[in-house]
C-alpha cells in the first residue's frame, strides 16, 4: 500500500515537540529507575530504532552515562503473518549485550493495538531474562487488543479506527514530524 | 519487491534476480538463531511440513528438519522405503493423503525431473524442491550464493568454476542460474564426457583444463563425484580423474590467494577434493552446512506467506 491512500488530516507534532517528549520520556525514565543502572534501550524497527538511539543519547545528556542500545526485529513474531496481505521483510535483530538481569526499555513510534509490543516482548523472552521490561512510544493512539499499557508516552493521540498515525522521522523519512492520517476508501484498509 | 511471486520454490531457472536476493536477505536475520541460547521462533506454528524423499538424503533433509522445527513447524519425514511409495502407490496419491493430514508445506526430494513440479500443480500445499533428478536442487544453489556472498560481499563481477560430474548434477545447473543471474560469470570443467552440450545455452563457459580455468577463479565449486558413475565409463580412471580435476593443495598456488572452495558434500576425500584442502581457510565448506539451515529457513518462512500471493498474481 502506497502513502497515496491516505489523507492528511492533521499535525499533531513537530520537531520541537518529538525533541521535547523524548527529554521529558529519558527524565521520567532515569526517574523511574533511580538512575541508569542496569538499563539498556531497545528499539524495535523501524521507526523504534532511532528513537531509541535519540532517548539513549537524551539520558546520557542528562546523567553523563552511556546506556547501551539494540535494534529488535519482531516480523518472526508476528501473529498476523498468514492474514496480512503484503508479507513483511525478515530484518536482523541487534542487540550486541546480554540483556539477561537488563533493565530493558522497549522503544516503538506508536502503540495501537499492542499486537507488535507482544511480538516484542516474546522476542526479548528468547533471547534472555531481563530483569524488567518497560515500554516507551512516542505516540498512543489507543484500540488497545491486548492487555498492555505503555509507562511512559510521549503524546496521547485519540484516533478512529480508519485513522493512521504517521510518525516521520529524519533518519527513515527525511523530514521531522507526526500527523494524523485517513484512508480514503475501505479497499485499502490494513 | 515483496515476497515470492510462485507458492512454490522448484528451481532457480525462473526465479528473478530480486527473488533470489530477497530469498538472501532473509537468510541473514534467519543465521542469528545460531547464536540464541533458545533455538525456537513462533513463525511456523501450527503448520505441518512433510519431507517427502524418494531419495536418500542425510544432510539436506536434516537442514530442512532442522529449519522447520527451529520455526515451530510440526515436522513429518516419509521416506521411500518406509511408506506406501513401495506398494505403489501414485506420487499424487501420496500427496492427497498429506494434504488430507493438513500438510502446509511439502519439502520433495525425487529422482525424476519434474516431479515436484508436477506435485506443485496438484495440490494447495507450497512445494519446495529438495532436488529432483539432473533438474535443479535450488536450496542447495541458494546455499551457495549465500556462502559466497558473505565471505565475498558480493556476487556480481565474480568468476565462480564449477568442476566435476556435471552431466549429473542438478547442483551446477541451479548454481548456473542463480550465479549469472546476480552477475557472476561462470565455467564449468570437467571430463568431456561429463560435460553436456547445453550446458552453455543457460549461460555457462566450458572448460576441460583445471589449471587454466581456476587461475581467475574467486569461487571453485566441487562437486560429489558419483563412484557408481566410473563402472558406466563416463570417466577413465580414479587416478586419472584425482590428476586432473582434483583440488589439492598444489593447484590452489595457481589460484587467486583468496579463493573460496565449496563442496556440497559429502566429499569423498582424495578424490575431488583432499582433506588438506577441505579443511583449510579456503574452504567453506562446514559454514555451508550452517548457512543451509539459514536459507531453507528463510525460504519456508517466504514460502508460507498468507493470502497475498492471489492478490499480487491478478
Amino acid at each position: 500500500m502506497s502513502r497515496s491512500d491516505l489523507i492528511e488530516k492533521a499535525q499533531v507534532m513537530d520537531a520541537d515537540g518529538i525533541r521535547r517528549s523524548m527529554v521529558r520520556i529519558a527524565h521520567e525514565v532515569i526517574e523511574r529507575n533511580k538512575g541508569v543502572k542496569d538499563l539498556a534501550v531497545i528499539g524495535i524497527r523501524t521507526r523504534g530504532v532511532p528513537l531509541a538511539k535519540r532517548l539513549a543519547e537524551a539520558i546520557r545528556s542528562i546523567e553523563h552515562a552511556e546506556v547501551p542500545v539494540g535494534v529488535l526485529d519482531i516480523t518472526l513474531y508476528r501473529d498476523d503473518l498468514t492474514i496480512i496481505a503484503v508479507q513483511p521483510v525478515v530484518h536482523k535483530t541487534e542487540i550486541p549485550f546480554d540483556i539477561n538481569d537488563k533493565i530493558v526499555v522497549l522503544v516503538d513510534d506508536v502503540i495501537f493495538t499492542g499486537r507488535t509490543v507482544r511480538a516484542a516482548l516474546d522476542a526479548l523472552m528468547d533471547i534472555g531474562r531481563p530483569r524488567s521490561i518497560q515500554l516507551a512510544v512516542l505516540v498512543d493512539r489507543g484500540h488497545r487488543e491486548l492487555p498492555i499499557r505503555p509507562d511512559f508516552v510521549g503524546k496521547n493521540v485519540p484516533t478512529s479506527k480508519r485513522e493512521v498515525i504517521g510518525v516521520r522521522l529524519n533518519e527513515t523519512d527525511g523530514e521531522e514530524r507526526v500527523v494524523i492520517q485517513e484512508l480514503r476508501n475501505k479497499s485499502g484498509a490494513g | 519487491m515483496m515476497g515470492l511471486r510462485s507458492k512454490d520454490l522448484l528451481g532457480l531457472e525462473h526465479l528473478t534476480r530480486e527473488e533470489i536476493e530477497l530469498i538472501l536477505d532473509t537468510a541473514v536475520p534467519c543465521k542469528q538463531i545460531f547464536t540464541r541460547d533458545i533455538r525456537k521462533l513462533p513463525t511456523l506454528r501450527g503448520k505441518t511440513m512433510v519431507n517427502l524423499f524418494y531419495e536418500p538424503s542425510t544432510r539436506t533433509r536434516t537442514s530442512f528438519e532442522l529449519a522447520g522445527k527451529w520455526m515451530s513447524a510440526d515436522v513429518i519425514n516419509i521416506v521411500a522405503s518406509s511408506s506406501s511409495v513401495v506398494k505403489g502407490e501414485s506420487l499424487k496419491d501420496t500427496v492427497r493423503t498429506l494434504e488430507s493430514l493438513g500438510a502446509n508445506i511439502v519439502v520433495m526430494r525425487h529422482s525424476a525431473a519434474g516431479a515436484p513440479h508436477f506435485l506443485a500443480k496438484s495440490v494447495e500445499a507450497a512445494v519446495v524442491n529438495a532436488g529432483d533428478g539432473a533438474h535443479e536442487h535450488p536450496t542447495q544453489a541458494l546455499l551457495d550464493l549465500f556462502t559466497i556472498r558473505e565471505r565475498k560481499g558480493r556476487i556480481e563481477g565474480l568468476e565462480v568454476v564449477i568442476v566435476g560430474d556435471i552431466l549429473h548434477s542438478r547442483v551446477a545447473r541451479s548454481n548456473i542460474w542463480g550465479l549469472t543471474k546476480l552477475g557472476a560469470s561462470v565455467t564449468v570443467v570437467g571430463p568431456p564426457t561429463l560435460i553436456p552440450p547445453e550446458i552453455e545455452k543457460i549461460g555457462a563457459k566450458v572448460s576441460y583444463d583445471l589449471d587454466e580455468a581456476i587461475r581467475h577463479a574467486d569461487v571453485i565449486n566441487v562437486l560429489r563425484i558419483q563412484l557408481e558413475r566410473q563402472k558406466k565409463g563416463l570417466f577413465p580412471s580414479m587416478r586419472e580423474y584425482v590428476s586432473l580435476y582434483g583440488i589439492n593443495r598444489e593447484r590452489l598456488t595457481r589460484a587467486k590467494e583468496d579463493v573460496l572452495v565449496l563442496h556440497p558434500g559429502p566429499a569423498n576425500l582424495g578424490v575431488e577434493i583432499t582433506q588438506e584442502v577441505a579443511e583449510s581457510h579456503c574452504s567453506a565448506i562446514s559454514e555451508q552446512v550452517t548457512n543451509g539451515v539459514a536459507v531453507r529457513m528463510a525460504i519456508l518462512y517466504l514460502v508460507s506467506a498468507g493470502g497475498k500471493r492471489h492478490e499480487a498474481a491478478s
